[in-house]
Formats: C-alpha cells, structure tokens, sequence
C-alpha cells in the first residue's frame, strides 16, 4: 500500500531522472528480488556457474597445477575419435543401462501408480510406503548389503541359495564379473526407483476426476487399456512429465552404482563403467579436468535430449 | 484450495456406491488380482531392508554361518556398542561424524525449507518483470545432474575458500531445484484473495510470508524438509570431496569407509558394524517418510510439470 502511494507522488527536479526510475522500479519489484536473493545466489554459485564453467573448461587442457588453455574442439574430437574405452564400454553401457532402467523404471512406476490407485486408502498407503522405501536408502548404506548378498564365495546369500537349489555348480564371483556386474547394476537401481516420479503419478491418478470414467464407461469404452491412453494418461500430462524429467535425472545420477558394487573404477574390465565414472576417472584419477569437463557436457546433454524427447511426449503444447 | 477440497468430496461420494475403479473405499472382489500381483512384488522389494535389521541384529557366528541365514536367531546389540566404542584410524570416534551429520542435516532442513519457500513465495505470489523467466530457468534446472559438474563444482567452492568448512556441507544442498518447484505449484493453490486482504490491513511483505503462506504450505514444507533430509543426510560425497579434517566429516562418508575395508583381515569384525551402520543410516528416513507421508502426497497432487 505505501509502496504505490510513494509511485504516485511527482517526480522530484533534484534528482537525476535514472535515479528515480531505478527507486521506482526498486518499490515496485525489489521485495520480490529480496525473496528470491537467497536461493538465487545460491543457483548460481552451484549450478549455473559449474555448468558454465564445465563448458568453457570442456574447450582447454587442464590439469589444476597449470592454468588451462584453450585449445578448441580437440577435448571433442578425442572422445569421438580417440576415447576407445569410451567408445567401446562406457558409450554403449550407458545406452544400455539408460534405456532399461529409464524407460523401464518409469513404466515400472506408472503400473504400481496405477495399481495402487485402485486400492482403498489404507493398503494403498502401505503399499506406497514399502515400494518408496527402497529409494531413500543412500547407495552409501545399500553397498553394505548388496556386497553381502551378492558376496563372491559360497558363503555369499545368492550363490549359496542358487548352490542348495543345485542351479550353479561352483560360486559365481557376481560383482567382479564382467557377464553379471551390469544387470546387477540394472536391478539395484530399479529397486531404488520407485521415488518422487512415482509418488507424484500416484498423486496424479487419484486426482483424476471419478466422473471422467463415468462418462467414458457411459460412451462405450470397454477395455483397461483404452481407459488408461485415452484418460488416465491424458489427464494426468502434468504429473508424468515430471516423473518422466526425475526419472531421467535419477537414472543418470545412479550411474556412480557400478563403482560402489564393484569396489574399484574402472570397474572390472569396463563392464559397469558408465559416462558418471568415466568423468570420475579423468578428472580425479588422472586429473585431465577439460576431457573430463567435455564428458560433462555430453552427459549434460545426453540429459537434456532425453528431456526433450519426454515434453514431446507429455509436454502441453504436443 | 477449495476448489481441491471440494472435488475430493464429490469423488468419494461418487465412490461411496461402488468400491471398484480408481480410489476406492473399501474392499471389492477386483481388488484381489492387485493383491496377488502386489504382495509376492513388496515382499522382494522389502528384503534388502528386512536384511539390514536382520544383520544389524546378528552376533558373529550367525553373520558368518554356514550356510548363511537370512533372519537372526538371536539378536544382539553387540554391534551397535562395538560401532560406538570404536574409533577410525585417524583417532576419531563414531560419535563425532554421528554428531557431524545430524548438526549438518538439522542446519540444511531448516536453512532449505527458509531459502526455497521465500523464493517460491516471490515466485508464485509476487509481481516483477522476470517472474516467468527465472521459472522456466529453474524448471530446466529440475534435470540438473550435480554428479555431471562435481569437478567445476570443486573449483567453485576452492575459490570461494569453502573447503573444510562446514558450510560445503550444507550450502550446496540448498540450491535444490525440485523443492523449489514443488513449493511454487503449492503456493499457487492459495488463494490470491487471501494475500490481497492481509495486504489491506496493512501488512508487509514479509509479514504475508511468515503469517500467511508458510502456515498454509505446512505439507509442501514437510516435502521438502524429507528430500533436503535425505540429501543431506545420506550425503558421502561432499565429505569425500571437500573436506580433509576426519572431524568435520559425516557418519554416511565413515559408513563407506566400513564398506571399502571390509575385506581383509577386518572383514569378520566389519560386516556386524557396517550393518548396524547401515540401520542407523537408513531408520531416520523410514520414521520421518512415515510421519510426513500424507504431507507428502498432498504435495505431489501439484507437481504436475506443463
């Protein structure tokens, strides 16, 4: 209120007319730049800057005891041409690892969702909670348990199960084989995905006015899979972008897995080395920071694509 | 708000005449196949969870049985006193990262849910040139990968002399762009009218943010305080990266120290301890997701991203 009345009084001759206009663009805006202070100078120092300094670092050798310098493209054109590990393992495990564990996982999760949705409150709630639960246990404490489970000698939970039921002959070495590593991986972190996306589809679904069912019920709509592309699905746009964006951000995030089942990176023979570990590997390992840098930026766009491809799909204009 | 509120009662009396289809009341004979399908799936998903307080529980000679069991026979608290009477090799005791990460956890929560919620309420309730702008910003920052920049992350925070302080535990976290977002969509379910009225009684900004919006928005709060929760408490990596002195690191960074010298001549010793680790890590989240839960999904109803 006494912001507008001071907007309205004439402007004073003594001062420069910029000043005013700045005074009056600070009482009707600043609070809002006040609110937002905070948390944007934060954003900034810890996410655009790293970003942006990933991108120009992407451009130079590196390697934090010299200043960088700038040389091109060449970060690039080594990982494309020259990177044979790249190429070779850490490429195609990502693409395998992404494409199961994101697509798969997110289908996963929109299936429980709707599962659940059918349910009455109470066991809804407890069947939520059990399936959510995987995803708040840190890697950190998980490592303790799957290295227990997967353990290599005949001691070990899955090889002496598999032992009694005379499936396997002799211990399998899981973690440190390059043949099991990766769909242990896989299965590890479907586990653990059942997180916000799925709480939010969850959400979603029951949001969905009952009456819309009512009505397509009354048009003559038959079967399961019709109710759920041409409502459930529909109505619920919003909410599956998001889980879409945070399934795509927690399979990437995730990609560190390989390294704490196995123990070491490179993992054994590249088999669970995905991009995150490969970034790990130059840039603290041997310390090259600009090829490291550069692997971020195709990481970040790899991320940025895959987002792309889901807002065609869920977007609002699509 | 209302309009939510109002909606949610048609549904349920719309629903009170048959308990099939989408948010049912009660019990009907098509519910069963989702039983079927959904309890033989939660039990496999609940036993990695069910083994880490079965080992936590175990004595030695179960842990190292032959062949292995999966549920403790008798339970002993044996682990958790040889945790806590134990120090690392730098002379540090449990107590201490314990301590470390509830202070680091305590301060993140609080400082996360006062930074996101101010800014929400600016971007949600207030009127200036960049508001649409800075939104979409942060909605791009919704796929931020911070394992993708960890390098010139630590450059950043070099230069800004944050190593081995304890602020490079709790500052980083703060700049979460999911809470953010989540907030603003729950602050945009109150009702403008409110905010007008505060506004001609003669109250001040900061006044219609502390009086009126956060009470509203205890839900979305809670939400938040759970994801901040669980970033900061389960976080090794900032011990890992950015601090040196053993005594400003967290109990999740010496958990992983336990994982990593398992093998070896510890190995007996270890497991029991990392097991009981390993509770201690994961029972916090269980308890306050527990609590917080239907918080948590009222929150969600708004995170639909267009």
């Amino acid at each position: 209120m006494q912001n507008e009345t001071l907007l309205t009084l004439p402007a004073s001759t003594t001062r420069p007319r910029s000043r005013n206009i700045f005074r009056a663009w600070l009482n009707k805006e600043g609070s809002a730049y006040a609110f937002l202070s905070l948390y944007g100078l934060l954003f900034i120092i810890f996410i655009v800057v790293p970003v942006l300094a990933a991108v120009l670092l992407s451009f130079t050798f590196f390697d934090t005891i010299q200043p960088p310098q700038f040389i091109g493209l060449r970060n690039y054109i080594t990982l494309v041409t020259q990177d044979d590990t790249f190429m070779r393992y850490v490429l195609p495990n990502t693409i395998q690892f992404a494409v199961i564990v994101g697509p798969g996982g997110y289908a996963l999760a929109f299936f429980l969702a709707w599962v659940l949705a059918q349910l009455p409150k109470f066991p809804r709630t407890i069947f939520a909670l059990i399936l959510y639960s995987p995803s708040m246990t840190a890697g950190v404490a998980m490592a303790v348990v799957w290295k227990t489970l997967f353990s290599g000698d005949q001691s070990g939970y899955l090889n002496s199960f598999l032992l009694s039921l005379r499936l396997i002959q002799e211990p399998i070495q899981w973690l440190q084989s390059p043949h099991h590593l990766m769909p242990i991986m896989i299965v590890v972190t479907l586990w653990s995905s059942m997180g916000i996306g799925f709480l939010a589809m969850l959400a979603g679904i029951l949001e969905i006015n009952p009456e819309l069912y009512e009505a397509a019920a009354l048009d003559g709509m038959k079967s399961r899979w019709q109710e759920i592309f041409f409502i459930t699905i529909p109505s619920m746009k919003p909410q599956m972008l998001f889980g879409a964006v945070m399934a795509i951000v927690g399979t990437f995030q995730a990609g560190a897995i390989g390294v704490t089942l196995s123990g070491s990176n490179p993992t054994p023979r590249y088999a669970g080395q995905l991009i995150v570990n490969h970034i790990e590997d130059y840039g603290f390992l041997r310390y090259e920071m600009g090829y490291a840098a550069a692997v971020s930026v195709v990481l970040l766009l790899m991320v940025l694509f895959f987002t792309r491809v889901s807002n065609r799909l869920f977007g609002s204009e699509a | 708000m209302s309009k939510y509120a109002v909606s949610k009662r048609r549904s349920h009396r719309f629903n009170k005449m048959h308990n099939a289809g989408m948010n049912p009341r009660g019990f009907h004979v098509s519910q069963i196949k989702f039983y079927v399908l959904l309890l033989p799936l939660s039990a496999l998903m609940l036993l990695p969870i069910i083994f880490i307080f079965s080992s936590a529980f175990k004595p030695l000679d179960e842990l190292f049985a032959y062949p292995p069991r999966f549920f403790v026979i008798n339970p002993t608290l044996k682990n958790f006193t040889d945790l806590f009477s134990r120090m690392s090799s730098s002379g540090v005791p449990v107590s201490r990262y314990l301590f470390n990460s509830v202070l680091i956890t305590l301060a993140t929560v609080a400082a996360s849910i006062m930074v996101s919620s101010m800014a929400a309420y600016a971007l949600s309730k207030k009127r200036f040139g960049l508001k649409r702008t800075l939104f979409a910003i942060n909605n791009v920052a919704l796929m931020f990968v911070p394992i993708a920049v960890t390098i010139p992350r630590f450059l950043v925070i070099e230069r800004l002399n944050l190593l081995d302080t304890f602020w490079v535990h709790v500052l980083p976290v703060l700049a979460l762009p999911v809470g953010l977002f989540l907030l603003k969509q729950f602050i945009d379910g109150v009702p403008d009218e409110v905010i007008e009225a505060a506004r001609i009684d003669g109250a001040a900004d900061w006044q219609i943010y502390w009086r009126i919006i956060l009470p509203l928005i205890r839900p979305a709060l809670a939400t938040i305080a759970i994801l901040t929760f669980q970033a900061a408490w389960n976080n090794a990596d900032t011990s890992a990266l950015y601090i040196n002195h053993e005594n400003l690191r967290t109990f999740a960074f010496y958990l992983t120290t336990l994982t990593t010298t398992t093998t070896g001549a510890n190995a007996v010793a270890g497991q029991g301890i990392a097991a009981a680790a390993a509770l201690i890590m994961f029972l916090p989240n269980l308890i306050i997701f527990i609590f917080l839960q239907s918080q948590v999904m009222s929150t969600m109803t708004h995170s639909g991203l267009r």
